[in-house]
């Protein structure tokens, strides 16, 4: 809409102007990632000052609630999985061997990725929604006059609920993800159920299984970070409101496969 | 400037107060005080920084020049307790009511004893009760959520919240807008009664005409980033400064005035024939 009412901003006044804008926005994500980290250290040098409630109904909120959809699409893609892998096992006769493709690509990979992608559409956009709502209708500002820090009462609970709720997910969704396999192993490559338990343990090491998990816990900082930021950007009315949930959830799940990427890079260094 | 710390009376005391938006100062040295007791409302066109000035008095906002002290207390490099402290002799009733839309009424109105305050939750409950009865709503409405409330219940609501602590100073963001004009006058007259019931002081940012005649005890007109003047309706009526005029002129400003000079000559009317 700029670029219409000023045609003739020069190419690199724009690029300089964007410039500024984008480190602007880093250095408040920056700013408010260290303010979180201060009320966070205040949290655990007083622990009296928790508020439990809030965590826990957040645990609820964005990991039990969550269970049926984690479950039903990691348990598609476990049974996807499977059937890519079994023409070409199949080819070869390594039909045992579709335990370790659904076992490793579930454990390692699928099921942490898939719940944080889920959950980043799910409770991310939620943060952002509920954040930017309470700022929009002045209740950032009363909890602020009430002497009510927003940060421990709005964004601390959903953290530490995420960073709990996540690798459980992620241990439930390795559970149905292997099922799915385990059933489209016994349907397409006659791989039997006590067959494929057998083989499961020499295919996946505890290590591959911990590296799932593992990664959770950073998914879920992430996504309750980028959401609960996206929240306080909220300025305005209510079109800003679905303008930074939109936001909140592109930016979270780009985060979460960039720092995929980087754990890959990571452990093929480490050699995990 | 030490003036304002050391008078009991005067309650809120802001000098050469600069606020700049980027490169748009809103605010280029602005004075103000306000005594204790008394009802202030602040006026202003839009986009003269009514609501940026209401802001700054209750610590959300921070000046870019000038000097600030509510209830004695100055704002600028405030620490967090002393921050805590004054908040707690305060009451802010934001323009959208600003109560939590996950928290029934009553749950809204007991919050800050609950925050604050070591009482259980039956002392809270009767507390939150009797302020609730204090803005005139039923106790029905106690166990609804703000989102099943009118306007004017959500202001009386609101109200209630920002009493709750027992509070020597009370603000009040646009209390009469969006309200239809029953309403608006039921919250005037609560207003009025607050101030005389309890000797709270009151300050106020509203584009009532009806509200500004008939309530409020002195008014400051904002315009150009800095106090054009500051009076009772009646004085600044007389004030000859277009940023002022542009409240007295109009059939609404005209009408608000005639109505005020009818209820006065009304009110001395029956001063007068009572002794008979």
């Amino acid at each position: 809409m700029g670029d219409l009412a000023q045609p003739q901003t020069p190419f690199f006044e724009r690029i300089g102007r964007s410039t500024v804008a984008h480190r602007d926005k880093a250095l408040a994500m920056l700013s408010f990632v260290g303010e979180s980290s201060i009320a966070l250290g205040g949290w655990i040098l007083h622990p009296g000052r928790i508020r439990w409630r809030p965590i826990l109904f957040n645990v609820r909120s964005a990991g039990f609630n969550a269970l049926p959809i984690v479950g039903l699409l990691s348990f598609l893609l476990g049974i996807v999985v499977a059937y890519q892998g079994a023409d070409q096992l199949r080819q070869y006769g390594a039909n045992i061997y579709v335990t370790d493709l659904v076992g490793l690509s579930m454990l390692r990979e699928f099921a942490p990725l898939m719940t944080a992608i889920i959950i980043a559409g799910r409770s991310g956009s939620s943060y952002a929604a509920q954040i930017g709502t309470m700022a929009v209708t002045q209740e950032i500002d009363a909890m602020r006059t009430l002497g009510i820090a927003p940060l421990e009462m709005l964004v601390l609970p959903k953290l530490i609920a995420l960073v709990i709720a996540m690798p459980l997910l992620t241990v439930f969704a390795d559970v149905l993800g292997v099922l799915g396999g385990m059933i489209m192993a016994q349907v397409q490559l006659g791989v039997s159920f006590s067959e494929f338990l057998g083989r499961f343990p020499h295919a996946v090491s505890v290590t591959s299984y911990l590296i799932g998990i593992g990664k959770a816990p950073v998914f879920a900082v992430l996504i309750a970070l980028v959401g609960c930021f996206q929240g306080f950007l909220t300025r305005g009315g209510p079109e800003s409101v679905g303008r930074h949930t939109t936001r909140a959830v592109v930016q979270s799940i780009f985060l979460v496969i960039v720092a995929d990427a980087l754990f890959s890079i990571a452990f093929s260094i480490l050699d995990l | 400037m030490a003036d304002g710390a050391r008078n009991p009376e005067i309650v809120i005391d802001m000098q050469k107060v600069v606020t700049r938006f980027g490169s748009h100062v809103v605010h280029n040295g602005i004075d103000l005080q306000v005594r204790r007791a008394e009802i202030f409302a602040v006026i202003g066109g839009s986009g003269t920084g009514k609501s940026t000035l209401l802001r700054e008095m209750i610590l959300l906002h921070t000046p870019n020049d000038g000097s600030i002290h509510v209830l004695g207390t100055d704002l600028a490099n405030i620490a967090a307790a002393s921050a805590l402290a004054l908040r707690q002799r305060f009451g802010v009733l934001f323009q959208h009511g600003g109560l939590f839309g996950s928290l029934t009424v009553l749950e809204n109105i007991g919050l800050p004893l609950r925050e604050h305050r070591k009482l259980s939750d039956a002392e809270i409950d009767s507390i939150a009760s009797t302020k609730l009865a204090a803005v005139q709503l039923g106790a029905d409405v106690a166990h609804q959520y703000p989102s099943e409330l009118s306007g004017g219940m959500l202001k009386r609501a609101a109200l209630a919240r920002a009493l709750v602590l027992d509070p020597e100073l009370l603000f009040l963001d646009e209390p009469t807008a969006g309200l239809d004009p029953h309403s608006a006058a039921g919250i005037d007259a609560l207003v009025r009664e607050l101030c005389e019931k309890f000797g709270l002081t009151i300050v106020m940012i509203t584009h009532d005409l009806d509200t500004l005649w008939q309530v409020a005890d002195r008014v400051a007109v904002l315009a150009d980033g800095t106090v054009q003047g500051v009076g009772s309706m009646t004085d600044l009526s007389k004030i000859d400064k277009p940023g002022v005029q542009a409240f007295f002129e109009g059939p609404r400003s005209r009408a608000a005035e005639a109505q005020t000079h009818a209820l006065a000559a009304l009110g001395n009317k029956e001063v007068l024939s009572k002794p008979k």
